[in-house]
């Protein structure tokens, strides 16, 4: 996954800040999955809890049956849970990498990540799959909100902290011009390309893996209702930026490949594949306008983060209620609750985050780093030595 | 003696320099260049359309005998045209001595 979203990123963005992408990336997966060890797993899996907030237990211990086959009935191991759910954790924080890109000062995004990684998320994940309040909310014939693999745990949890971030960021240098957007074209639409098809592999792990055993019917739907999803939202966007726009925008396709598989998540065992395409289908859709609506509102997201994780995470979440086999109007209330839920908490504890980090140590780089390019300014490299293109 | 230096579309550089072959101006260099000038190249990326005014073409630098001014302008008019605005322009200009630095001659024989 995060080879994936590093290219994607690196890709979408200008060669100055190449670096300062790489290293955001690679300070995620590292720091993440020993953040996950020191409080994570244990924050977001109490075992039995008030619902709300867990307790802080550092390091990792397995219970008595976690090596044996009584744990998880049998699918897996303590330690393989662990791996699993560490992955989960530090793909999260990835998602503001992304729609921070080019602007940020890297010390700020590093501190926030640990807090949002550390506590945030875990907290957040206890919710549903902790065992969590949002497990047990019961509405009529629907019992708990349904979240697979992630679109809201996972997708939304990072898109909302990609929303209040940008918001509070503001947009890069000549973004808008007399009121209006501006194009900054990526520098590396290959590298892009290749990020994308890395994710769709990276996805069968995320999805085809949270079946969280090795039951083949169940995980060999999970892998054709993520791939049929893929390909619509991949489709779908092709044709609807073309209509909009009048040009064959390969930017765009992508984008609608990772909304269909952030649309699947979240019921990608429920579906049939007739539902799958449909819900990758419409996140196409949602995607072109997403990105779009984004622009028009003077948000700043250079690789629609917020387009592909927030609107498509929250479509998927409601489509739970819409499609397959949990669909229903009860399921549809539990669904909106549940979307509703991780907004609140989100939106306000990233935003007291990066709120406070604006007012002490500053969350953008100066007007020159910027032009400049942070790999200059806050990493003193440069990613393509011998290649020194442009000045811009 | 003189100087002429052109600058043509990219597109055309094959087409002139086996045109140039062919009248017998062998020797010449040649690097890219970006310029500005009327062409517009519409883009549109993820939604908005901009246009950049950057052109992209090929700088020719060609220093021939008298005689062989007019066919090296001919040649390089001719296949180098498309009949489009941003083909490019010619400039011709005189060249007072020439050099060659192997054997320290001068003058126009250097350039056969």
């Amino acid at each position: 996954m995060h080879t994936g979203f590093a290219f994607l990123e690196i890709g979408l963005t200008r060669q100055k800040n190449t670096i300062n992408i790489l290293f955001k990336n690679i300070f995620i997966i590292t720091v993440g999955l020993l953040l996950y060890y020191m409080i994570g797993f244990n924050l977001m899996y109490p075992g039995d809890f008030n619902g709300f907030i867990g307790s802080i237990v550092p390091g990792i211990s397995p219970p008595e049956n976690g090596m044996t086959a009584e744990y998880a009935d049998g699918g897996y191991t303590w330690w393989t849970d662990f791996l699993f759910q560490g992955m989960f954790a530090a793909t999260a924080a990835t998602i503001v990498s992304g729609a921070v890109a080019e602007r940020m000062k890297i010390g700020a995004f590093m501190i926030f990540t640990v807090v949002y990684l550390g506590f945030v998320y875990p907290i957040a994940g206890s919710w549903q799959w902790g065992g969590g309040f949002l497990s047990s909310l019961t509405i009529g014939d629907a019992e708990g909100f349904y979240d697979f693999a992630g679109s809201t745990l996972v997708h939304s949890v990072g898109g909302w902290a990609a929303l209040v971030a940008v918001y509070l960021l503001g947009a890069r240098i000549g973004k808008f011009y007399n009121g209006t957007s501006q194009a900054i074209p990526g520098h590396n639409i290959p590298l892009a390309t290749a990020g994308v098809l890395i994710l769709w592999l990276g996805w069968f792990g995320f999805n085809g893996g949270s079946v969280l055993s090795a039951n083949p019917e169940a995980t060999s739907l999970t892998l054709v209702t993520t791939c049929l999803a893929a390909a619509a939202g991949g489709v779908v966007a092709m044709i609807t930026s073309t209509i909009l726009y009048k040009n064959l925008d390969l930017t765009m396709f992508l984008n609608g490949i990772l909304g269909g598989l952030v649309g699947i998540t979240a019921g990608a065992d429920q579906m049939s594949p007739e539902d799958a395409i449909l819900i990758g289908a419409i996140a196409g859709a949602l995607i072109v306008f997403a990105v779009s609506l984004v622009d028009k509102i003077k948000l700043d997201d250079p690789v629609g983060a917020i387009a592909v994780h927030l609107i498509c995470g929250v479509w998927g979440t409601l489509a739970v209620g819409l499609f397959g086999a949990k669909a229903g109007v009860d399921q549809f209330l539990v669904q909106l609750i549940g979307v509703l839920c991780y907004a609140v908490f989100c939106i306000a504890t990233s935003f007291l985050i990066i709120f406070a980090l604006k007012k002490t140590i500053g969350i953008r780089v100066s007007e020159r780093e910027e032009l400049e390019g942070l790999d200059a300014h806050e990493h003193q490299m440069d990613a393509y030595p011998d290649f020194r293109l442009n000045e811009h | 003696m003189k100087k002429v230096e052109a600058i043509i579309r990219k597109s055309k550089f094959s087409s002139v320099k086996k045109a140039l072959h062919e009248v017998g101006v062998n020797f010449f260099s040649y690097w890219d260049v970006t310029g500005l000038g009327n062409e517009k190249e519409g883009h549109v990326y993820r939604g908005v359309s901009y246009s950049t005014s950057d052109i992209q073409r090929r700088y020719l630098s060609i220093v021939v005998n008298d005689d062989f001014e007019d066919v090296t302008i001919k040649a390089i008019l001719s296949a180098g045209s498309t009949g489009d605005v941003g083909d490019g322009k010619i400039f011709v200009s005189q060249v007072d001595e020439v050099y060659r630095i192997r054997t320290g001659e001068k003058g126009g024989n250097t350039l056969k």
